[in-house]
């Protein structure tokens, strides 16, 4: 009886040539990537510089550099990307909370989960965007009524993700636990939530990109502030310098929040298994 | 008190719509203290079942399971449970492990964590207590299972086909590396198995039971000659043959 499959310590010269290999693929993807999305922007300017694109209507990324910087001169840049990005870590926060907590209420009970099955599937079908003019006439034209429409967007299917991990859960740990005289809520937290935190680390991640379209849909209804309200307005007096920018900015900051969960889910999961790799 | 299991005219009928199972019937038998008994059955006979009764997971349809003279409703704390894979948590170190039941039973203590550390020192993984399951060979595993079970010192094991997640060559080693432990701490133990020569060669009783439902086909009391008897050196006794010749007759296979 020994260590499972643990690599060699020391370091083989093949090991050397394989690693060295393995990192100059990596570097090479990394500037292909790179060197893709500059080309990309300068062939743009170029097309636009050289009208053979109407600038007018496909923007270009000076001009896109420009307004970037009248918005911040303007005071605007920050405010607009402050309030939608507190509005989707808001709506982000709430759903994965609540549809967590809706989901252990349903674990709980098999009879309420029964109950409510058929209402979670039409929910779950509905087009939630369908419910934003009743949240702007119910909660009024403002921030709360575009978390809630990001809610509502993300909690069903924040529910199903989540019980379907709890129900997923091997039943073999199940009676172990119990053999040991487990009431339910030992259940709950020494087996049934740790075993699926990997799939509510994937509902999180799913829950990132929904937030952002809710919370963009809302403010496009609502149309007071934010990147949302940035792109429609943009689009309603035909500044598509405007329109861009804000399609750009979207990208990054979505980007960026969807890579903190992959941190988190790093910090989270990796704690478990980065030393079975060491 | 002569026994320290007794189980009396057991029976247990699964419901379900498709109709009634007929799982256990009029099940007798009687376990003394330190006894290693294996229980042996045509798959789907209600082995798993019987466990699941004796260590009240499941409630019985009829009949008495009396463990120390005592008949309880839920689950029992001498009794002691290994399943079929050894279902480390894979979030939790060896340690983490082999603290659960004591963590359930909210019997935690630094002196009842100090046995654990000592069980784990006693038994070769004092150095992998802090390594996560997946660092560790099926057999080492095992050893972590047995020792979160020994971990709130049952009296009684229920080792339900413990071994057959493992490859032939290891499933031998730990079957002797576990027989040890067991006969060194002095318990008793249940053992379900569909391993015939197994089951001979770990138990003092080998109890046969018939095809669905399940009732005690017979009783073999092994009695093998050889000194100092172990697992391994049971398997070259004399007797050993005869036994297995009976008992898989017993069995009835067909294919
Ligand atoms: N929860 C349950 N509900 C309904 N029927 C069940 C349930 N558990 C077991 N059974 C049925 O009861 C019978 C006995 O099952 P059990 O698992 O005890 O058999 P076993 O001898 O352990 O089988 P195996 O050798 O395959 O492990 C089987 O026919 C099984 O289908
Ligand atoms: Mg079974």
């Amino acid at each position: 009886m020994c260590m499972s499959d643990l690599p060699d310590q020391n370091i083989s010269p093949e090991h050397k040539a394989f690693l060295k290999k393995v990192k100059l693929k990596k570097i090479s993807i990394v500037f292909t990537q790179i060197t893709l999305l500059i080309l990309f922007f300068v062939m743009w300017e170029l097309a636009a510089r050289f009208e053979i694109v109407d600038a007018f209507i496909t923007s270009q990324p000076t001009r896109i550099v420009k307004t970037v910087i009248n918005l911040y001169r303007e005071g605007q840049l920050f405010h607009h990307i402050g309030i939608t990005c507190l509005e989707t870590i808001i709506g982000f926060i709430l759903g994965t909370a609540f549809g967590t907590l809706i989901a252990i209420v349903l674990w709980w009970s098999e009879f309420l989960s029964k109950v409510l099955e058929p209402y979670l599937v039409i929910l779950n079908s509905l087009p939630k965007i369908a419910l934003g003019p009743i949240f702007i006439v119910w909660i009024g034209a403002g921030p709360a009524t575009i978390i809630v429409i990001a809610l509502t967007i993300s909690l069903i299917v924040t529910i199903l993700e989540v019980l379907n991990g709890f129900l997923a859960v091997d039943r073999e740990k199940i009676k172990l636990v119990k053999a040991f005289g487990a009431n339910k809520f030992q259940v709950l937290t020494k087996v049934v939530l740790p075993a699926s935190l990997p799939n509510i680390i994937n509902a999180l991640k799913v829950n990132v990109g929904l937030s952002w379209v809710g919370v963009i849909v809302g403010e496009f209804l609502v149309s007071k502030a934010g990147i949302g309200y940035l792109i429609v307005y943009g689009g309603q007096v035909f500044q598509l310098d405007l329109v861009m920018t804000s399609v750009l900015i979207l990208a990054i900051a979505a980007a960026l929040m969807y890579q903190g969960v992959v941190y988190l889910e790093k910090v989270i999961v990796g704690k478990r298994q980065h030393k079975s790799t060491g | 008190m002569e026994y320290i299991v007794e189980i009396k005219n057991l029976g247990k009928k699964y419901q379900s719509l498709n109709g009634e199972i007929n799982a256990l019937e009029n099940i007798n038998f009687s376990i003394r203290r330190g006894d290693f008994i294996s229980i042996v059955g045509p798959s789907g006979c209600g082995k798993s079942t019987l466990l699941s009764l004796i260590s009240g997971l499941i409630p019985k349809t009829y009949g008495r399971v009396i463990i120390n003279g005592r008949e309880s409703p839920d689950v029992p704390d001498e009794i002691g449970y290994m399943l079929q894979k050894d279902q480390l948590f894979e979030w939790r170190t060896i340690l983490e492990n082999a603290l659960l039941g004591l963590e359930i039973r909210k019997t935690l203590t630094k002196r009842t964590k100090e046995d654990v550390v000592q069980l784990l020192a006693t038994y070769g993984l004092f150095e992998f207590k802090d390594k996560y399951p997946s660092q560790l060979s099926g057999g080492m595993r095992q050893r972590a299972a047995l020792i979160r079970t020994l971990a709130t010192k049952p009296e009684i094991l229920l080792l339900d086909e413990a071994f057959s997640g493992l490859d032939y060559q290891t499933r031998l080693a730990v079957t002797e590396d576990i027989y040890f432990i067991i006969k060194k701490e002095g318990k008793t133990a249940i053992l379900v198995t569909h391993d015939i020569a197994e089951s001979i060669s770990m138990s003092d009783r080998v109890i046969v039971l018939t095809k669905r439902p399940g009732r005690v086909k017979a009783v073999h009391e092994i009695n093998l000659s050889c000194k100092n008897r172990t697992p391994l050196s049971s398997r070259e006794a004399p007797e050993f043959r005869h036994y297995f010749n009976i008992i898989w007759r017993e069995l009835d296979v067909h294919v």
